[in-house]
């Protein structure tokens, strides 16, 4: 026993003295992240790539590779001289590195403003992104939502009216409201579930249902987004138009959000027309809806508008992204890079939008009683007016009254 | 109800008369990245 312990110790022993001679990473050193790149010394190749570079490159990390673009042997690298044919091909490692950097003026028979461009380094992460966090994220996010409506529904049940029903109504929208609301969520919701499709098919539909029934689904989507967009970009004006006056955020607001809207209390908090809850959905919606709606036409028109290189630009100049340790952002984008953040951005902010949208339906539908009624034919029960929208119910009654005459069969004077 | 319906009518209507009215003016696809220069004729 005491041999078997000795033993065990001394082959411990070159293990833990191993460890300890390991290098330590300087905790400046660069890692070879997504800004962070790999400085690699190449002095003993003349330039050329070393050993660390294929296997930081097998590693899939990022590498400076300032060097490698800039012309090791002087001056920039030539033009391409005419297409690329038996001559234009020749083994000229000016004309592949400018090809490989996309630094060059290559000419091409396509006439798009992006068909110079023969190797686009910006692809991959974009395309590693979209296929790997975007969607894994995506699917977490409104997997979480939707799980999180049902746990907030069986933990508080359906918001159901606390006084008896009174058999009046008051009038909660008009129908130019209602056409706009739902001119909103019916294209918002074909959008929504089309862009869905286009991001998650391939790994959704295709194992579900196959190739050749991803085939058509997917062409019909490209469809139904690139032209139900309008009625969305039409909306959006409408909704905005008509419910900025009663979105506008007043100190009442506060109120409501430090009692959570009543929603667990029991009691009813004051509101307007809109309580501070859905003025918060109003405002994203909003916003949320012109980033779409931006970033949509842009990728409507491709490289036709391109605005990143100068956003970037501006945002440099207020010294943001450098204070946060990331670097000046690139003011140099292809046109693809332009194309790909357009699509990046218009995903997150529509995926936290879909989010939204699910609460908002949630609410209004099985969520709370009498509240689907507001968007269905616009009459609200005085009941449910007086217990969730006080201050504008008491306006809206009276308003309604006079017009009528009183409930009591006077006449209004 | 009839808000509703009327809605979604239109967002159909202008997703066709956006359909063919790109394509009129000459933004689809297709034409958008091609010229009459691509064909060599020489």
């Amino acid at each position: 026993m005491l041999r078997a312990l000795l033993l065990m110790l001394a082959l411990a022993v070159p293990a833990v003295a191993q460890e300890a001679a390991a290098p330590s990473t300087a905790p400046d050193a660069p890692t070879g992240g997504l800004t962070d790149p790999l400085v690699i010394d190449r002095s003993a190749t003349g330039g050329a790539p070393t050993l660390e570079d294929i296997l930081a490159r097998q590693e899939a990390l990022r590498i400076d590779d300032s060097a490698r673009r800039a012309d090791v042997t002087g001056g920039p690298a030539p033009e391409v001289g005419g297409e690329l044919g038996a001559r234009g091909g020749a083994s000229d490692p000016h004309l592949w590195r400018g090809i490989r950097f996309d630094d060059t003026d290559a000419t091409s028979a396509n006439r798009g403003p992006a068909a110079t461009t023969l190797i686009q380094d910006g692809g991959m992460v974009w395309l590693q992104f979209r296929n790997g966090p975007l969607k894994l994220w995506s699917a977490w996010f409104l997997g979480g939502t939707i799980l999180a409506l049902a746990l907030f529904y069986l933990v508080r049940g359906r918001i159901r009216l606390h006084g008896a029903p009174t058999g009046r109504t008051v009038t909660r929208f008009k129908a130019v409201e209602r056409f706009g609301h739902w001119l909103l969520a019916g294209s918002f919701l074909a959008l929504a579930v089309t862009g869905l499709l286009v991001l998650f098919g391939r790994i959704a539909i295709i194992p579900l249902l196959g190739h050749e029934a991803f085939a058509p689904i997917a062409v019909a989507s490209k469809w139904i987004h690139n032209n139900v967009s309008w009625a969305f970009m039409l909306a959006l004006v409408l909704i905005f138009v008509m419910w900025v006056v009663h979105n506008i955020p007043r100190l009442e607001d506060l109120r409501w959000l430090l009692r959570g809207g009543g929603l667990f209390g029991g009691g009813h908090v004051p509101a307007r027309k809109f309580n501070a809850g859905q003025k918060l959905i109003f405002w994203s919606v909003i916003l949320g809806g012109v980033i779409l709606s931006v970033t949509g036409v842009s990728l409507l028109f491709p490289f036709q508008l391109p605005m990143y290189a100068g956003l970037f630009d501006i945002v440099n100049a207020t010294g943001l992204p450098q204070a946060t340790g990331y670097g000046p952002l690139p003011v140099t984008l292809s046109p693809q890079e332009d194309m790909q953040l357009a699509q990046i951005i218009h995903a997150v902010v529509a995926i936290g939008l879909i989010a939204v949208a699910l609460a908002h339906m949630y609410i209004g539908s099985v969520g709370m009683e009498g509240a689907y009624a507001a968007m269905g034919d616009g009459e609200v029960e005085e009941r449910w007016a007086m217990e969730h929208h006080s201050i504008w119910a008491e306006e809206a009654i009276a308003d309604r009254d006079r017009r009528r005459g009183a409930p009591d069969g006077t006449p209004a004077e | 109800m009839k808000a509703m319906l009327i809605a979604f009518a239109t967002c159909i209507v202008i997703a066709v008369i956006a359909d063919i009215g790109l394509n009129r003016l000459g933004f689809s696809s297709s034409e958008q990245q091609s010229s009459p220069e691509t064909v060599r004729l020489d």
